[in-house]
């Protein structure tokens, strides 16, 4: 039980907003220390860990091209491709890009989302884009975190669907370790109700805000010396 | 056989030319511990499968000291080359919807790379072909960014310094907190959690319980970082002897439905630094945690959708 006093260095740290990278590594010799691991072995199993989980670093690959791209107006081309369509809110954006997602990561084709690929380069300032004319007042700063919040869940209720992913492939492991038969197909099968659930939800969310530019707007048309920001 | 090597070696490739670009041009005061801490990175890259063990911990060490010494970060705004606003919206302008091709064929190129390393064996080890394809990728879309604006030789470098730079800490947060997971692993983090698990008393309510096995996923996956890692750990705890032994529920609907209880986790917590933090990082946002926070509603909201979609569902009655 002396191990969970790793995560309260971790939560601790966070808060008092030490780096987090030392909160990490503080973090990592309390787990390892309080399990009883000798410090030098602690020290080759960290290394051993970080050596191996290289290719998570390995995707910041494409940042040269992304800069190379905005360096040429990339970002304002896709801002100035919002700001021609007519019609186009945030949450309406949103919900295409949601729906767009959940479909996309279903037959397997999750990489083409993403964080560094897709938003930051796209959609986000397509997002900051279509807040800007909507006149719902959202600000830059919240479009662009709800951006990147859509991918992730589209990513994440979307790719369950398809038989082929990592997570499906562990619990069918691990249920075969209990003697359990695990049909792929049938695990597949049970992510539907959870995805729809999650266009319901947060397609519920994303186009509420637009319901603030419709509130937004008759409260100025009903005070026009109040300011309804 | 191509395989990570490859893409490890141009990995340590393009950090080794940050660290040179950044040592070349910058004059201020932070460049110099800058340049370092991509060199180390390059240095972790280039060698660390020759190593071994111990010195790649000492190298994961030393690199954070840098990271956080509080010496590395961008260049000032007035020196970096940044383009002014106008020039930007005249460069789109200019070169208009043709700017989104390069920028899609990355994971164009990656999918199809992909689909056809995996179908044709031989070329690329089936288990590497995703970040295979995806470097390629990358290294396709600059050659083409290259050609088509005629950049200098070292425009890719400097750009992608830029983003680099922007990004600082959270680059290697995803990396570190993988092997946090692997440590918490390793110190039994999963089980002691299971056991304060069973100090929670359901009542023999079946809704109690399948709220506590949904919420434990949750919780669990909120410490590590990784429902792939807490899913093992409540199966084990809750999903096998509690759900489908005793209370015979369907067990694909207790994994796969479990699994997801999981992945609202993954959203709340900045241990999934790759899709929490490091978007917060790339947008600029003021609020580290703003992109969680722009998350919770929907994730909270979800993991009550799955405890009522298992309850409902994953039990014949």
């Amino acid at each position: 039980m002396l191990v969970l006093l790793a995560v309260v260095v971790l939560v601790a740290g966070l808060v008092v907003r030490v780096n987090p990278l030392a909160v990490v590594l503080a973090s990592a010799a309390t787990a390892g220390l309080a399990a009883g691991l000798p410090f030098l072995d602690l020290l080759a199993r960290f290394g051993a860990a970080f050596n191996a989980n290289k290719f998570v670093t390995a995707v910041f690959l494409v940042i040269p091209t992304i800069g190379l791209l905005e360096r040429h107006g990339l970002q304002e081309r896709a801002k100035q491709l919002m700001r021609g369509l007519r019609g186009i809110t945030l949450g309406r954006l949103l919900l295409a890009y949601l729906l767009a997602r959940q479909l996309t990561s279903a037959v397997g084709l999750t990489q083409l989302g993403g964080q560094v690929t897709m938003v930051r380069p796209m959609l986000a300032p397509m997002a900051e884009a279509a807040a800007e004319n909507d006149g719902s007042g959202h600000d830059s700063d919240r479009a662009k975190a709800l951006a990147a919040a859509t991918d992730n869940i589209g990513l994440f209720f979307g790719e369950d669907i398809f038989l082929a992913i990592g997570s499906i492939l562990l619990m069918k492991g691990v249920m075969e370790g209990y003697g359990m038969t695990a049909e792929p197909f049938a695990l597949s099968m049970w992510a539907v109700p959870t995805a729809i659930a999650a266009l319901l939800i947060h397609g519920t969310r994303v186009m509420l805000l637009d319901r603030r530019k419709r509130l937004g707007a008759d409260a100025a048309a009903d005070s026009s010396t109040d300011a309804a920001a | 056989m191509i395989g990570l090597e490859l893409v490890y070696a141009l990995a340590g490739a393009m950090f080794l030319g940050f660290a040179l670009v950044t040592a070349w041009h910058r004059r201020d005061r932070k460049g110099r511990a800058t340049a370092l801490l991509w060199g180390l990175i390059a240095l972790s890259f280039l060698l660390g499968d020759y190593i071994g063990d111990m010195a790649n911990g000492l190298l994961a060490i030393v690199i954070v000291v840098v990271a956080a010494s509080g010496r590395t970060g961008a260049a000032p705004p007035e020196s970096d080359g940044t383009a002014s606003a106008t020039a930007l919206e005249a460069s789109a302008r200019r070169y208009g919807n043709r700017l989104f091709l390069p920028a899609l064929a990355i994971p164009a190129i990656a999918l199809g790379g992909t689909v056809l390393f995996k179908s044709v064996p031989g070329i690329v080890k089936a288990s590497d072909a995703t970040l295979v394809s995806l470097a390629l990728g990358a290294v396709v879309s600059t050659v083409i960014c290259m050609v088509w604006f005629r950049t200098k030789a070292q425009a890719p470098l400097r750009e992608g310094v830029r983003l680099a730079d922007g990004l600082g800490w959270a680059i290697l947060m995803p990396q570190l907190l993988a092997s946090l997971g692997i440590i918490y692993a390793a110190a039994g983090m999963g089980s002691a959690v299971g056991h304060l698990l069973d100090y929670v008393d359901t009542g023999g309510s079946l809704l109690a319980q399948v709220a506590l096995y949904c919420t434990g996923m949750a919780l669990l996956t909120v410490l590590m970082g990784n429902a792939l890692a807490a899913f093992p750990v409540m199966f084990a705890a809750m999903g096998a002897p509690l759900l489908v032994n005793v209370q015979h529920g369907d067990p694909a609907a207790v994994a796969a439905i479990g699994m997801l209880a999981g992945f609202c986790g993954t959203l709340l917590t900045p241990m999934a630094a790759n899709f929490n933090l490091v978007p917060a990082a790339l947008l600029n946002l003021r609020d580290t945690y703003g992109v969680i926070r722009a998350q919770a509603p929907t994730a909270l909201a979800m993991l009550v959708a799955n405890i009522f979609l298992l309850y409902f569902l994953g039990f014949s009655r």
